[in-house]
């Protein structure tokens, strides 16, 4: 089925770090509004899965970041920017199980090393730059129709 | 071993769970897998949708992590309980949870032994 979107849809929402609480709401509203959409229901838990992923580095990491959507009718377009503490290694990052996140954070089930490869895996595109002492941007696209 | 589905009522009961919030069709809701884990990204790297969770956190990201895998229902293991926020969560996104006073092990074992299968791991 083709996804019913008149136009192309964008949208953004602020990501606070350390707010673990409201961790995942952004995702859960680009989900509803796939739904919304008619999108398939596997591509919509890909779409999820990926942003939800990067939503939860912002909060693990870093101070703030912003979550930016951009929805045609071919693919969802998601960039995640954060003022964290930037990436050294990307190809190391990128390794299932490698992870830098401190003990507090892996008590609550999360940083097991397997965010960045999730993200990739979930995407149809997935590219990450990163600046240490800056900041990291994930760019990830994700095609509607299969 | 013969591979069952099982009613959420008849999982609560396999397991001496009580059900921490109300769910209205525990009675029709029809369970065909499971998965065991306290790490989230397992959840959502390896397990398909639709399946139950086995887990002993309690923290409101379990319920979202839930809700982006299209996880069905969520077990407590080891008399676990979560906190109201974790519990209104749960409500609002309509996810049943119930809490068992066994380990992760046991509850695995009675829902294996049962027919429940694994969730099919990616």
């Amino acid at each position: 089925m083709t996804p019913d979107i008149s136009g192309n849809v964008e949208g953004s929402f602020q990501l606070i770090g350390g707010n673990f609480t409201n961790a995942g709401e952004a995702s859960t509203q680009l989900k509803m509004k796939l739904f919304e959409f008619g999108v398939d229901d596997a591509i919509i838990r890909r779409a999820a899965i990926a942003t939800f992923e990067a939503e939860m580095n912002v909060i693990i990491y870093a101070a703030a970041g912003q979550l930016h959507y951009y929805i045609t009718p071919e693919n969802i377009k998601i960039r995640v920017e954060d003022m964290g503490p930037g990436i050294e290694d990307i190809e190391q990052a990128m390794q299932e199980g490698y992870s830098t996140a401190p003990e507090w954070v892996r008590e609550m089930g999360w940083g097991a090393g397997m965010g960045l490869p999730n993200m990739k895996r979930n995407s149809d595109e997935f590219m990450i730059e990163s600046v240490v002492g800056e900041g990291t941007t994930v760019h990830m696209t994700i095609n509607l129709n299969e | 071993m013969e591979k069952a589905n099982m009613k959420l009522k008849e999982i609560a009961k396999v397991l001496d769970a009580h059900f921490i919030t109300e769910a209205m069709d525990a009675d029709d809701l029809d369970i065909s897998s499971a998965c065991s884990t306290d790490l989230m990204s397992v959840v959502l790297y390896y397990h398909s949708m639709n399946c139950l969770l086995i887990t002993g956190l309690t923290q409101p990201s379990v319920i979202r992590t839930a809700e982006i895998a299209c996880i069905k229902c969520i077990v407590f293991v080891q008399g676990k309980n979560p906190n109201l926020q974790t519990i209104e969560l749960a409500k609002e996104k309509g996810i049943p949870l119930l809490s068992t006073p066994h380990s992760m092990y046991s509850v695995s074992g009675r829902l294996f032994q049962a027919g429940l299968p694994s969730s099919p791991e990616k």
